[in-house]
């Protein structure tokens, strides 16, 4: 029950782009038509879900105070917080590459439908904010940072998806001129995250 | 998409840009002066016609969260002035003998130690602040403007003119997020920089603090009302669609 409360948590409430605004850039650059935003929202999805919990393994058993104790007890006192950023985001830069070269290899089909998305993601705020928040998080088991990861992920889809649907409709409405394109899509999604703030306060 | 279009959209001069595709070939810089009008150029362009937040649509990602009061924005914008004026000027220097199969991870080698650097100063010597801002300063490191003014700017330029370009850029980002940052703390709870402003008359004539300013959607609307205002003042930048 515990999980399927920080499930929805992380899809809804603590919605990566609209409670937290990241991802912030792809959401807006990719967002244009329903098709690159699927793929891009499935590669999100999947690096989300894979690179939390490894770098949850990293955190617990490399970075934290005293973590280095399996080693030997001597390094009790140990403190290696500060590389946090510079680990994390060596993970989540190889991660991708290796995703990348197993999907070309297992599934040439998918990895022609996400194409340019999957390298792009290495510098996506939305995955490095995962990782970050997990660590703040204290999370109490590998299974916590899966779920938080794959929830974040499609949380991230659902708003890009969101967006992209109402943008292909939007073309065809009389927008002010200097409000078309960038300036309607920020506002839009105000409102979007406005709408997704009425989840607030859901306790499951 | 946007990024591509609008970069190409520039109106930089046939004349400039013929120019810096000479220096680009020949790898060597001009002797020109100091704050030549080039130069010049590089600095003032990224806070209007060429802002990396309304107009490249870069960077949007760590910036709107910490809007909420105007002293983490400020301290944000300068975190991002030095991180890009440093991390451009050190992958320039590095530029020729980067391998650029493995550049991205060199990259973000160099600006994930820029951003310690930071982190551990804001943690010594402004800890509240560096608590405000929490994730958002490890987010500078994935922040898109700063990899993209790598990209496209600091691996084919000189060491002096990538450094204009990342104090420029990251000037033109820290004026969106201040401006942002002055509106809702102003109408969100009275204050600026923690001072309140509005005086008390003002409150007791019925005036209230509007709460909703506070929360994160408002920071989305206000960046729209300022790309609208912007676009309006300048109407070369309005997009077709």
């Amino acid at each position: 029950m515990e999980l399927v409360n920080l499930f929805t948590k992380s899809i809804f409430i603590e919605n990566m782009v609209f409670a937290y605004f990241l991802g912030m850039c792809s959401y807006l650059a990719v967002s244009k038509t329903v098709k690159t935003a699927v793929g891009l929202g499935a590669a999100v999805i999947f690096v989300l879900a894979v690179t939390v919990p490894v770098n949850y393994l990293i955190d617990t058993y490399f970075l934290q105070q005293g973590a280095l104790t399996w080693l030997s007890p001597q390094f009790a006192e140990v403190d290696l917080s500060f590389l946090t950023f510079i680990m994390f985001i060596a993970v989540i830069a190889s991660m991708v590459q290796l995703v990348e070269m197993t999907v070309e290899k297992f599934a040439p089909a998918l990895y022609g439908a996400l194409g340019i998305f999957l390298p792009l993601i290495a510098v996506n705020c939305a995955i490095l904010g995962g990782s970050l928040f997990m660590q703040q998080k204290d999370f109490i088991g590998i299974h916590e940072a899966g779920v938080y990861g794959l929830g974040s992920g499609i949380g991230f889809f659902l708003a890009i998806l969101g967006i992209a649907a109402i943008r292909e409709k939007i073309a065809y409405s009389n927008v002010p001129a200097p409000l078309k394109g960038l300036g309607i899509t920020f506002i839009i999604t105000g409102l979007m995250a406005i709408g997704f703030m009425s989840f607030m306060g859901i306790d499951l | 998409m946007n990024t591509k279009d609008n970069l190409d959209n520039n109106t930089v001069s046939e004349e400039v840009k013929k120019k810096e595709m000479i220096m680009f070939l020949s790898g060597s810089e001009e002797k020109e002066h100091f704050l030549s009008k080039a130069n010049r150029k590089l600095l003032t362009d990224p806070l209007d016609d060429n802002n990396p937040i309304t107009v490249q649509v870069l960077g949007i990602c760590s910036a709107l969260a910490i809007t909420v009061q105007l002293k983490p924005a400020i301290v944000m914008s300068l975190a991002v002035v030095f991180v890009m004026a440093f991390s451009n000027m050190i992958i320039s220097i590095l530029r020729n003998s980067i391998p650029s199969r493995i550049r991205i991870i060199v990259q973000l080698v160099v600006v994930a130690t820029m951003v310690i650097l930071v982190d551990q100063i804001l943690k010594a010597f402004a800890y509240d602040v560096s608590k405000q801002l929490s994730i958002f300063i490890g987010l500078i490191i994935t922040n898109c403007i700063i990899m993209g003014r790598l990209e496209a700017f600091a691996l084919g330029n000189g060491i002096y003119k990538s450094f204009l370009d990342g104090v420029g850029n990251a000037a033109g980002y820290g004026l969106i997020l201040i401006i942002v940052a002055f509106f809702r703390e102003l109408f969100g709870s009275g204050t600026l920089l923690g001072y309140t402003v509005i005086p008390e008359a003002v409150y007791s004539a019925g005036y209230e603090d509007n709460g909703f300013f506070l929360l994160s959607p408002m920071a989305l609307i206000v960046v729209g009302v300022v790309i609208w205002v912007q676009r309006s003042r300048n109407r070369k930048l309005i997009e077709e669609n």
